[in-house]
């Protein structure tokens, strides 16, 4: 397939589940009525659905999706790996645990602002961390030792925040935000997350020269022109930045950075560079798809976004693993 | 392409690798780099390119990355490729240091194919060669890099014989074309009939430095790779075979 069409594809996949996205919720109208509400302030209580609820979901959807794809794809790239993720390094941990942190202590009840600037201090505090234990030196592993180790660090902290936790409902609240849901969001949040976001793509859409050489080895890279030493400080700060913003808005969404790559590569010819921005597409378009099915499947009640995507993502990975490992032999 | 080593030395922690190695080489030459296993070939090559810390100094680092990117390319030892891409897609690599028109770099990409014979493989993934088809590949890559100065570690390793004498009669092509080249080469006696210049390294010295065959009769060629050696005159030169073992070091 042409890389433009793949690209086409995918932009009206996202066109496609974006109306449906804007034509589902418990406000039961009908697809033109609801888009036309959309378009034209007839003064009823459905342009307010649509503007103020909506519509911002919906695009927080595709700048999620957008981000968790295209840092999947930079970072599997980066460290040549399929099996490479965005929370590999720690980023959502640390995104994660700054979040439940202002849940715990009260704070986040104080303005709407508080979670998610704790959730992005948590992801750029992960990043520099990374940095001072493994940007000086010249192998992956040390990266991806630091990262572990740094998740693993995470998530002791934010049990050790649970266990502690003085009340049932603060804990309960913590574990329903843990599981990642786009809810209850607002404009607000995109103007939060947006401006991260756009900075963490400009870092990592600049990366696609350098995997790609990278595919050769790092010394036949640093050979060919790389700056090993920028691009780690691109993928590590762009990663932060975008993951840990789609983090702070919608909560931990695992297996969208590791399976769109893995959909998306064979039809790229497996060039790292083509795979960066149809990952993007693909991962709005995956999020975007499951937020539209937890609002479907049981519309009373509220599904957790993270908890269908890992129900659908793990079989399909699973799926995919089988069909490669049949094919190889 | 004028290139001048001078006292470089590594260390790796307390033990030497090398030390004060020095040598100047030039356009039109193809040096084989020869020595015994650990004797530093690689670290050599890699602390010429800047890809291993180093005391002394080589020319090379003078260019910025990106000047050295377009006059040299490196095949490291490890023939590796993460992704399943095209072969063709994998040397097209080569020109990432080039601003150059789709037409050169399409001819550059060609005569690396036609150079390598890899025209039957172009279309396949890169990850599902065989190992000699890989190396062959890669030396590919670093051919469409059109470079004055091509440091190839152990290029024919896993090539079969035609294609290792196709790959030697290529670089010394490439040599008299103007370029410099520098491998490091196991086969010794097949090196030595397209080797301009042998440099020998071992006991972290730079040994000896000359013609191929003068090297290889020096007693201190077979003493450092502890074998007896044997040379016949053949109708079309010498030829070198190690015989035995001689004691250990």
């Amino acid at each position: 397939m042409r890389h433009s069409t793949l690209l086409t594809l995918l932009a009206l996949s996202i066109m496609v589940l974006s109306a449906f996205s804007l034509a589902i919720g418990p406000a039961d109208s009908a697809l033109g009525q609801s888009l036309s509400a959309l378009f034209i302030d007839d003064g009823g209580p459905l342009t307010i659905v649509m503007r103020e609820i909506r519509l911002p979901r919906m695009i927080l959807g595709i700048l999620v999706g957008f981000s968790l794809g295209l840092s999947g794809a930079a970072m599997q790239g980066y460290l040549r790996n399929p099996l490479a993720e965005p929370g590999l390094l720690g980023v959502s941990g640390t995104a994660s645990l700054g979040a439940v942190i202002a849940l715990q202590t009260g704070f986040a009840t104080l303005a709407f602002y508080i979670l998610p600037l704790a959730a992005i201090t948590g992801a750029i505090l992960c990043a520099l961390l990374l940095f001072a234990f493994s940007g000086r030196s010249k192998s992956t592993l040390a990266l991806i030792l630091s990262g572990v180790a740094v998740s693993a660090l995470a998530g002791a902290l934010t049990s050790l925040v649970l266990n502690l936790s003085p009340n049932p409902w603060a804990a309960s609240e913590i574990m329903f935000w843990m599981m990642g849901s786009l809810a209850n969001t607002s404009f607000r949040h995109v103007w939060l997350a947006l401006p991260l976001m756009v900075l963490g793509w400009a870092a990592l859409l600049q990366t696609g020269r350098a995997i790609d050489a990278l595919t050769l080895g790092e010394d036949a890279a640093a050979t060919l022109g790389i700056n090993l030493y920028h691009l780690r400080l691109k993928v590590i700060f762009g990663t932060a930045f975008a993951v840990g913003a789609a983090t702070a808005v919608a909560g931990a969404i695992g297996f969208v950075g590791l399976v769109i790559p893995h959909i998306l590569r064979p039809l790229v010819g497996a060039r790292p560079s083509k795979l960066l921005l149809a990952s993007g597409l693909g991962g709005a378009a995956l999020v975007l798809a499951t937020d539209v099915l937890v609002r479907v499947i049981v519309p009373s009640q509220d599904l957790k976004l993270g908890v269908i995507m890992a129900l659908i993502g793990s079989p399909l990975f699973l799926h995919l693993i089988f069909t490669t490992g049949r094919r190889e032999q | 392409m004028h290139l001048s080593v001078d006292n470089l030395s590594i260390q790796r922690g307390e033990r030497d690798v090398l030390t004060d190695i020095s040598f100047t080489a030039n356009g039109g030459e193809f040096i084989g780099l020869v020595g015994p296993n650990g004797a530093g070939k690689t670290s050599l090559m890699r602390a010429m390119l800047g890809l291993l810390a180093h005391q002394g100094h080589c020319s090379l680092s003078d260019l910025s990355i990106q000047e050295k990117a377009k006059t040299t390319s490196w095949l490291p030892q490890t023939r590796d490729i993460a992704w399943p891409m095209s072969v063709k897609s994998l040397i097209a690599l080569g020109r990432q240091p080039h601003s150059t028109d789709d037409a050169t770099n399409e001819a550059a990409i060609s005569q690396a194919i036609q150079d390598m014979e890899l025209g039957d493989f172009i279309d396949r993934p890169a990850t599902e060669l065989s190992g000699g088809e890989t190396a062959r590949a890669l030396i590919a890559r670093c051919l469409a890099q059109t470079p004055a100065l091509f440091m190839a570690d152990e290029p024919l390793a896993g090539l079969d014989m035609a294609h290792q004498i196709s790959a030697l009669e290529l670089f010394r092509k490439k040599a008299d074309a103007g370029g410099l080249i520098i491998s490091s080469i196991h086969d010794v006696g097949l090196a030595a009939r397209y080797c301009t210049r042998f440099i020998l390294l071992g006991d972290t010295q730079l040994l000896a430095d000359g013609v191929p065959l003068a090297i290889m009769k020096d007693p201190l060629f077979a003493d450092i790779f502890s074998i007896d050696t044997i040379f016949a005159t053949a109708e079309d030169g010498t030829l070198f075979m190690p015989k035995k073992r001689s004691k250990t070091r």
